[in-house]
């Protein structure tokens, strides 16, 4: 695995207004990057256009859309399927098998014949970030994946990680709040948040 | 794929609520209209076309809004399969869940409403060729609405009028059969719409899912 992800003078909105602007950076083959920012600052926003769901006001994405995992807050569950059917549902997606060691690595072994919608919310959590082990592309984009993770089940994620991902060359681009526990640059929203000078014109407009 | 797309749906639920209503409308008819055989006879065909089409229409809403719900629309989105693909796949499946349980059915229904015997093959190939454009217009107008609440009402208004040629054609010739007039124009008319549809709005579906999910 080898890949590059890269960013310049990206600005992106959200409901019509810029969000964020200037944002550049660069994250080379196994390394992460963790987005940080308060509520709102943009940090969804940016792993979509990112993940190409939605296009940049301005600047550009340097990744092979084909590269690129997206892990969003909805975890792409079918309730009806069991764990392992969802799993090789996407696995048949994207043309891959489902290795065995997955159900193990994230503690679903136990569950692999149970309906998806009788697990708990932790549970779901898990299955749905087996999926990224499963689909197998360089480049994963985690939009607060250890949310509803207990602590030994964020601590396993974050040894899942790094070690069957990043050591491999992949790239990890993680908004999220809490402290993982990884090696991984620190990038603040914060500091690229849009001046709103649209709004000053309308203001006037409108008074 | 298609397979696993089929799975995903078949057990995403609502397999035989088309089935089941289009049963009810079509037994309910003759209590409402009265039993005498020539009136039925006459309205049998349009009868068995509408509730075939509202049928295909019942479960139409759930078709991509159960992923967009679950965030599996977006991962699709991401994935290396063309939202074309998907479009095409969600359609295929709507039919055999819905269209092809109704165009095994129709011919018994047809009893029931006192269909003259040479309109019931007529039936039978119009609605195999009918329903599978009501499957991939329908799939187009839940693409549309698909991050609507309560998209359904509109996507009905959207879809309904896009219907009727496929309704006009369709119940023409099973009419013409019944008559034992010939059914090739409106056969091949009912077919061309069929194939415009499956040409045409794969594309239109997958550009209204993508401008839905930015």
């Amino acid at each position: 695995m080898s890949a590059r992800l890269g960013v310049a003078g990206l600005a992106v909105e959200r409901g019509g207004l810029a969000v964020l602007e200037g944002v550049s950076f660069g994250v080379p083959a196994g390394r992460a990057l963790i987005l940080r920012g308060p509520n709102g600052v943009g940090k969804t926003t940016l792993l979509r256009v990112l993940a190409g769901l939605q296009k940049p006001l301005a600047g550009r994405v340097e990744a092979a859309p084909d590269d690129i995992a997206y892990a969003s807050h909805a975890d792409g569950i079918k309730a009806t399927l069991s764990v392992a059917e969802n799993l090789q549902f996407w696995a048949g997606i994207h043309g891959t098998g489902v290795p065995d060691g997955v159900y193990d690595l994230f503690d679903l072994a136990d569950l692999r014949g149970r309906e998806a919608g009788t697990l708990s919310s932790g549970q779901k959590r898990r299955l749905g970030l087996a999926r990224l082990a499963v689909i197998d592309r360089p480049i994963w984009l985690l939009d607060e994946p250890t949310i509803s993770l207990d602590r030994q089940s964020v601590t396993r994620f974050a040894e899942f990680l790094t070690q069957h991902h990043l050591a491999r060359g992949g790239i990890a681009v993680i908004a999220t709040h809490i402290d993982l526990g990884i090696e991984a640059e620190t990038l603040d929203l914060t500091a690229f948040r849009a001046r709103r000078a649209g709004a000053d014109g309308s203001d006037g407009a409108f008074l | 794929m298609i397979r696993d797309l089929k799975l995903a749906v078949r057990a995403g639920g609502g397999f035989g609520l088309a089935l089941a209503f289009f049963l009810i409308v079509v037994v309910l008819v003759p209590f409402g209209v009265g039993p005498e055989r020539e009136v039925l006879a006459r309205i049998a065909p349009g009868i068995l076309w509408v509730a075939a089409l509202l049928a295909a229409l019942l479960s139409l809403d759930r078709m991509f809004a159960l992923d967009h719900e679950d965030g599996s629309l977006t991962l699709l989105a991401t994935g290396p399969l063309p939202l074309e693909a998907v479009a095409l796949g969600k359609a295929l499946v709507h039919w055999a869940t819905t269209g092809l349980p109704l165009v095994v059915i129709a011919p018994l229904l047809g009893i029931l409403l006192s269909l003259p015997g040479p309109a019931v093959l007529p039936l039978l190939v119009s609605l195999a060729v009918g329903t599978p454009a009501l499957s991939m217009i329908g799939a187009f107008g839940a693409a549309l609405t698909v991050g609507l609440k309560r998209g359904g009402l509109l996507m009905s208004l959207l879809v309904l009028p896009l219907y009727v040629p496929t309704l006009v054609f369709g119940a023409e010739v099973v009419r013409r059969g019944g008559e034992g007039l010939g059914v090739a124009v409106p056969l091949a008319m009912l077919g061309g719409i069929t194939l415009g549809a499956f040409a045409v709005l794969p594309f239109a579906t997958a550009a209204a899912l993508r401008v839905n999910l930015r």
